[in-house]
């Protein structure tokens, strides 16, 4: 199991990755991406029991699904840094003919992938299935998805909240991503959602936050604890507040790099404030 | 001319019925889910037999076909089970990115299609459904004649890998195919042969055909009835064969003539053997409340449209 210094480094090699990635194609969702950066870097490092190799049933084995199909940069990186398919593919990010798609998909067969995601509102639906799979398959392994705050506008998701608790769906960890910024500004802004965390215990889930959701301890304990909660008849929340564009400085404390790439001055200071730790693709 | 009869009348969503139970006898990794129309859908014995492979979501069609695409990651085949209105329009994207551009293997299975739902009218009536799921890529469609043939069609696309929309419906429709039928999807069905027009249906209007065609051979006419009842794929062969000899078709269906099956006919006639085409369909309307057979007689949904249709073909040949 890595130790926090090497999860760190890991994490400052996959904003690196994904400042680049963006830059290239002059498009993609840096935000979010970077955002969320230390708790993909945790999640298939040190959280998920995972397997060597890749197929779509994965049984036996913890299942992950990106329900914000937007961050795919920072989901790219990490399944290539954890050995899902070669770093260097990851610069044919949105490129034509590439299996690094805009959106995640498994239209292109690249390995660590199991849905389509992009148009919003409809993972923790497919995470639900694929845990009631799990079930019916005696599989005791656990079903992750993460999905945006502002994501959680879409009716579809509290169809799947209200369905979990519902049906006794234990063995999910459903992870929103608390950011606070969408397209258009705040979350408090553009529809203000109240209290996520009542609105979950209110449809009948356990509900867990981590604060510090671009620390990787802080997200190391939080996600165990989240652990420990499942097989109680009950779903689980962790609401991982996070600071979107967290560690490029002029990315952080606003939408604006929510779907938007840096220039090459920008990129520069981006990168120079994320010295390379692993080794560039 | 080769006549058919029936003995018997079922609606062919108790076909989707008595296929599903089937398949939870044979197949294990088969399981079925349903938002809040068990009754409608036919589906009692299939729960009753596997409680644990059912899965009640509630009146949420979306998360179910969701939670659809999320069971077969895990090898289980998922039989969703709605109304065509909420199988289809009501949760298009759904469809599309989770299942169809997912390339998951679910079979959504649409009971109450078309104007013959009767008297809930036109919210509930779709006609758009064939052209809504023709066009998603990778989607195949299936819209079976009678009882028979729907639970061998629900049968056969268990053993489909892909996503497939089977469609059918709620009136009690004469049984005129055999039941020990073996149903080959994409595979058109001549039911009658002919040389002076050719007939091709799906669903319901098969059996309107059949009757069509009796009234057209008392005129003179002969008419070549063929079953399509997968409209996608579609058997090109068997089109182009038949026209080749006729001349001339005519097309039926209880959906809207824009997207449904005779664009697709026409579409293939255009590419390899224009042929002069007659529609039997709705017009690019919405439905209303009715008896079936009030409904499908106003629409001119019938053997009668199809009678006047093909003598109008013939003559444009």
């Amino acid at each position: 199991m890595p130790n926090t210094q090497q999860l760190n480094d890991l994490t400052i090699q996959v904003r690196r990755d994904i400042l680049r990635m963006v830059h290239k194609v002059n498009s993609g969702h840096p935000g979010g991406s970077l955002g969320c950066a230390e708790f993909m870097v945790a999640m298939y490092n040190s959280i998920m029991d995972r397997k060597p190799g890749f197929d779509m049933d994965g049984i036996g084995k913890d299942l992950f699904f990106l329900s914000n199909g937007h961050i795919s940069p920072v989901f790219y990186s990490v399944l290539a840094r954890v050995g899902y398919f070669p770093v260097e593919e990851l610069s044919t990010f949105r490129l034509i003919n590439s299996r690094l798609q805009g959106h995640p998909t498994t239209h292109e067969g690249l390995p660590g992938v199991r849905i389509a995601s992009g148009s919003l509102g409809q993972g923790m639906s497919v995470a639900l299935g694929a845990a009631q799979a799990k079930k019916l398959n005696g599989d005791n392994h656990l079903v992750y998805s993460l999905h945006g705050d502002g994501e959680l506008q879409e009716g579809q998701n509290w169809e799947a909240i209200m369905y979990a608790s519902a049906k006794k769906v234990d063995n999910i960890i459903a992870t929103v991503d608390l950011n606070g910024q969408q397209i258009d500004g705040a979350t408090d802004d553009v529809l203000p959602m109240g209290s996520i965390k009542a609105k979950f215990e209110a449809f009948g889930w356990i509900v867990l936050e981590i604060e510090e959701g671009n620390d990787i301890d802080a997200i190391l304990n939080g996600m165990a604890e989240a652990k420990s909660k499942t097989g109680q008849g009950k779903p689980v929340c962790v609401l991982l507040k996070t600071i979107m564009g967290h560690g490029v400085d002029f990315m952080m404390y606003t939408h604006a790099w929510h779907g938007k790439a840096p220039n090459d001055e920008q990129l520069a200071i981006g990168l120079a404030q994320n010295p390379e730790t692993l080794g560039d693709y | 001319m080769k006549t058919y009869t029936y003995t018997e009348k079922k609606d062919t969503r108790s076909g989707f019925g008595a296929g599903l139970a089937e398949l939870g006898r044979t197949n294990p990794n088969v399981v079925a889910l349903c938002a809040d129309l068990v009754g409608s859908l036919k589906m009692e014995k299939f729960i009753e037999e596997n409680p644990e492979r059912f899965f009640q979501i509630g009146i949420a069609e979306a998360n179910m076909m969701g939670i659809a695409a999320g069971l077969t990651i895990g090898g289980k085949i998922p039989f969703t089970g709605t109304f065509a209105n909420f199988s289809t329009g009501r949760v298009y994207d759904q469809i599309r990115q989770s299942i169809a551009y997912s390339g998951k293997n679910v079979k959504i299975c649409a009971s109450h299609a078309g104007l013959t739902l009767g008297e809930d009218g036109a919210t509930h009536q779709i006609l758009e459904d064939i052209g809504l799921m023709k066009m998603l890529p990778g989607m195949t469609v299936i819209n079976p004649c009678d009882y028979n043939q729907t639970k061998a069609a629900t049968i056969a696309i268990a053993d489909h890998e892909g996503p497939v929309y089977l469609r059918f419906g709620r009136p009690s429709v004469p049984i005129f195919t055999p039941a020990d039928q073996t149903f080959e999807i994409g595979k058109a069905i001549k039911l009658t042969e002919g040389t002076d027009v050719t007939i091709v249906a799906t669903g319901h209007l098969v059996w309107e055909a059949l009757e069509a065609s009796k009234i057209l051979f008392e005129k003179g006419i002969s008419a070549e009835v063929i079953n399509i009842h997968t409209i996608k794929p579609l058997d090109e062969t068997a089109i182009l064969e038949s026209v080749s000899k006729t001349g001339c078709i005519v097309t039926a269906e209880e959906h809207n003539i824009l997207g449904g099956l005779g664009e697709s006919v026409a579409r293939v006639l255009a590419l390899h053997n224009p042929t002069p085409q007659e529609f039997v369909g709705t017009n690019d309307t919405f439905g209303e409340s009715g008896t079936p057979a009030q409904l499908m007689d106003k629409y001119e949904l019938n053997s009668t449209a199809i009678v006047s249709k093909a003598e109008l073909v013939i003559k444009r040949k």
